[in-house]
């Protein structure tokens, strides 16, 4: 079982190149689950005691304000990772992620890892090169996003 | 009807500054302040995907608007104006069975033909749209020629979507690969969230022989250009067009000035790699 999963997440883009010590780790935290569409995977201030990577199908990150629609803010397909909240306190999500269609997700239980990383400094510092690589991404898109390029652009 | 996809028109010298009387035919509003103009011309034009015309809205005076229809017919003439000053704006409550000043076609063309025989990207951003859907048909009418023809569209929101039948006619068919993606949605959109130089790394081509045609906001064009060159696209294999204030049209006036070169005569498309040491110069 830890042998498939193994695989699994030395498949996935976002553990590429990774090797095989830190696959075995993170596989051993690991599951696999299956979102239907629609179905919530995240709530806005749980906890985030599971971290999940996108295998295949699309999840949209939702934001909720009083007064306004819900707003999808983000949408993550296959090779993505719901952003990186479980790494520091206070290990809450800060949105909403929904399935917009059938989607398969590898589940790290969170707690699992984390002392796994503080135990193992390396993999620690991998995993936080490779989280801080895509959060910077996304902060990025988000300030894009947040200039409304389109929305001035001259004709 | 004849086919001018490969071979940009001369532009006219002698009387290069008058415009034509040219009727509206229909208009069709494509989304908040946008519409799109299609003119009858009194004989056949030809252009080619990527040039503009100049728009004369009488009493007002001219804007430089792309070609957004097909350049494979040559009767009739389409562009797609979105309202941002008062000329662009008076265009866009034009009606049909009025009439406009038309003068053009200029400028420089998207490498249609040159990019034949490899893949081709084609990224799009808001109105950015309108000036790549020309070299969209030239592409799609010679489709065989190609290899994968990827399509990338950024807008706004759902509701600021332009040429929606198009791309969803496009995006049905199974030779072409169309993506768009929207700046913020409402909860029953289906579609991707997310802006137009996150979906570069997945791109299903070989960037050894791809060509990138690149239109949309300066500061959109600069990301999706590094994404498209992490990707691993020369920057000579990377094509764009550039916006400025065009006046004249014909290289004489220098509104159009862009380092050493002018927007509306060596322009408005260019490739990446002739223009790169002036695009990140912001006093430019």
């Amino acid at each position: 079982m830890t042998a498939g999963l193994e695989r699994i997440v030395l498949e996935h883009p976002f553990f590429a190149d990774l090797g095989t010590a830190f696959a075995e780790a993170i596989s051993g935290c690991a599951r696999n689950l299956r979102v239907a569409a629609g179905e919530y995977v995240v709530r806005e201030g749980e906890p985030s005691d599971e971290f999940y990577l996108v295998r295949h199908g699309a999840v949209a990150l939702e934001l909720h304000a009083p007064g306004r629609q819900l707003i999808i803010v983000a949408t993550l397909r296959e090779g993505e990772v719901l952003d990186g909240s479980w790494l520091v306190p206070p290990y809450r999500w800060a949105f909403d992620a929904r399935a917009l269609e059938l989607t398969r997700l590898l589940g790290v239980n969170a707690k699992c890892l984390r002392d796994k990383c503080e135990a193992d400094h390396d993999l620690g510092y991998e995993l936080m090169k490779r989280f801080v690589g895509a959060i910077g991404e996304r902060l990025h898109a988000a300030r894009l996003q947040a200039l409304d390029i389109y929305g001035n652009s001259p004709a | 009807m004849t086919f001018a996809y490969s071979t940009p028109p001369t532009v006219r010298t002698g009387d290069c500054l008058l415009p034509q009387p040219f009727p509206i035919t229909r208009t069709r509003r494509e989304a908040p302040g946008v519409v799109t103009i299609e003119l009858a011309p009194p004989a056949a034009f030809a252009f080619a995907a990527g040039q503009f015309n100049m728009l004369y809205a009488f009493g007002l005076g001219e804007v430089a608007i792309s070609l957004s229809g097909d350049p494979g017919n040559v009767t009739r003439i389409v562009h797609t104006v979105r309202a941002v000053g008062p000329v662009s704006a008076a265009l866009t409550r034009l009606r049909s069975g009025m009439t406009i000043g038309v003068r053009g076609p200029y400028g420089s063309a998207w490498p249609v033909t040159e990019s034949e025989g490899g893949d081709i990207v084609i990224v799009a951003g808001g109105l950015g749209l309108a000036p790549l859907r020309p070299a969209i048909y030239a592409v799609l009418a010679r489709r065989e020629r190609y290899g994968r023809v990827v399509v990338l569209y950024g807008a706004r929101s759902p509701a600021d979507m332009l040429h929606r039948r198009e791309l969803e006619m496009w995006r049905r068919r199974l030779d072409v690969d169309v993506t768009v993606t929207v700046d913020h949605a409402a909860a029953d959109w289906r579609g991707n969230v997310g802006v137009v130089p996150a979906l570069i790394p997945r791109i299903p081509v070989d960037p050894e022989h791809a060509v990138a045609l690149v239109c949309g906001p300066e500061i959109m064009m600069r990301f999706t250009i590094d994404a498209l060159r992490q990707r691993g696209l020369r920057t000579d294999r990377i094509y764009l067009s550039m916006e400025r204030n065009m006046k004249c049209a014909v290289g004489l006036c220098g509104h159009c000035q862009f380092g050493p070169a002018f927007v509306c005569r060596d322009g408005p498309v260019f490739r990446f790699d002739r223009v790169a040491p002036s695009f990140n110069i912001r006093e430019i």
